[in-house]
């Protein structure tokens, strides 16, 4: 994750995206979004302008960056509450406004890194189906770091499992199933049957490490 | 926001009012009764007919001081912020000054009162001088740990966005550092007072622009101690007004958004 978004530079090997090097392709050409575990708002700043951040440190020009920044907080479903302080929202609030403030400069990648690990059950099943239209609405490319097998099954088009130190990929999982996926599809013989598959991987790297 | 029904905030305000009553009533009763007299230990309305009678005196005497005090905090709140803010620019640049901000603050103002008033021409720029060096360290130390203490995440945010030094700063760092710069505010209104009533008796100016601290010499040295009290009163209810001042503005600031002065969600 921090690889991609260049706070940590690799110690071997290049990154490479949509076919060329990161450190040339990378940087203002495409557009990178990323939402972190906290939701890490500013908290003596409005939801709007929290959202607004990225285009603000950018220069975007007001109006522009106000209709961005409305759009994008539509997009979550906070088109209410963007005079409120983030200590006035819920913690899936507060991780909506955190995921428009990643949209807003609409990105070609957003990295999302266990973004709903901290919240309910329910709110995060609730989050992961607006983040799977989201995703089929706007035709991005999303890499979502989770801890939960029925998180990334239920969410991804392929689900690459890493085994623990030393942090490899150990294997790749295509999950064709069709978007938009609903509640039916987590209750489905298909969706049991990928998250058998990857706990099993995952079981497999722990008795080997 | 919903103060009037709020029965904690009414009794805020009238709990200590009334142990305040209870206390003259009980020293103004031990003064009648044991007949007390006045050079020793002066009734309540023996001090407040004092206060109500040398008006003009002790008014003039509180402006000064306060006066002082004032202008003591303003410097401190801004010099103290410039150079919390140079802190922050490197860890070199802390290091090798902290020290000296230490220095500064562990020295005790009575020591250093006279040399300041020899050194400085001006009386009450000496005096000025003494308050500010007394008031400055809280500010430094509050705000340089405030401006420290950003959101890791907010920073790495900051950086991803290409955000320059110059934005992380106005942008994350100061908005971040208010709540602990206000702290330090708290703390160096009181400090600034005392500074100047110290620096006011190791100064012992009399004449026009004589402070507080002078009028409480001057009337130990007459045995005027109605007078005495009465200054006293006026230097404790100066001081607290100052530190009043200093909690409505950190509220009126901070009030929506940081934990410390939110009103309990309801």
């Amino acid at each position: 994750m921090n690889l991609i978004a260049g706070l940590v530079t690799p110690t071997s090997g290049t990154l490479s995206w949509w076919g060329g090097d990161f450190a040339t392709t990378g940087g203002p050409g495409r557009r990178l979004g990323f939402v972190f575990q906290a939701p890490t708002l500013m908290p003596w700043a409005r939801v709007a302008a929290n959202v607004r951040l990225p285009l603000d440190l950018a220069g975007v020009e007001r109006t522009a960056a106000a209709a961005s920044t409305d759009a994008a907080l539509r997009q979550v479903g906070l088109a209410d509450f963007t005079r409120h302080f983030p200590r006035e929202l819920s913690g899936g609030m507060q991780m909506r406004a955190s995921i428009a403030r990643a949209l807003v400069t609409t990105p070609d990648l957003l990295l999302m890194d266990e973004p709903f690990g901290a919240l309910d059950e329910f709110t995060r099943q609730r989050l992961d189906g607006e983040l799977s239209a989201l995703w089929a609405a706007r035709g991005l490319t999303i890499v979502f770091v989770t801890h939960s097998v029925y998180e990334a099954v239920f969410l991804s088009t392929r689900v690459a499992v890493m085994s623990p130190r030393p942090g490899r990929i150990i294997a790749d999982i295509a999950v064709d199933e069709p978007f938009p996926r609903s509640d039916d599809f987590r209750v489905s013989t298909a969706f049991a049957q990928r998250c058998r598959q990857v706990s099993a991987l995952i079981a497999g790297a722990d008795a080997m490490a | 926001m919903n103060g009037s029904e709020d029965p904690s905030r009414l009794l805020r305000f009238a709990a200590p009012a009334l142990i305040a009553v209870l206390l003259v009533a009980l020293w103004q009763w031990l003064v009648v009764a044991y007949e007390v007299p006045p050079y020793i230990v002066p009734s309540p309305m023996v001090v407040l007919r004092t206060l109500i009678a040398d008006r003009a005196l002790l008014a003039d005497a509180l402006s000064v001081t306060v006066g002082i005090a004032l202008t003591a905090l303003a410097i401190a709140t801004v010099v103290g912020t410039l150079v919390a803010l140079l802190f922050v620019q490197s860890r070199w640049i802390e290091m090798s000054l902290f020290p000296y901000a230490v220095l500064l603050q562990v020295t005790p103002i009575v020591a250093i009162a006279p040399l300041i008033i020899i050194w400085v021409k001006d009386t009450r720029v000496a005096l000025v001088l003494c308050a500010t060096v007394v008031a400055i360290f809280p500010i430094i130390a509050n705000t340089t740990l405030g401006l420290r203490s950003a959101d890791h995440g907010l920073l790495n945010l900051f950086r991803m966005c290409r955000a320059s030094r110059w934005q992380v700063l106005l942008r994350l760092r100061v908005p971040g550092a208010l709540p602990y710069f206000f702290g330090g505010l708290r703390i160096a209104s009181g400090l600034a007072l005392i500074g100047a009533v110290v620096a006011e008796f190791v100064a012992g100016t009399g004449g026009q622009g004589a402070g507080l601290a002078y009028q409480i010499l001057l009337a130990g040295m007459q045995l005027n101690i109605p007078r005495l009290f009465a200054a006293l009163f006026l230097i404790a209810a100066a001081g607290i007004a100052l530190f009043a001042g200093t909690v409505w503005l950190s509220h009126a600031v901070l009030s929506r958004w940081h934990e410390s002065e939110a009103v309990a969600p309801g």
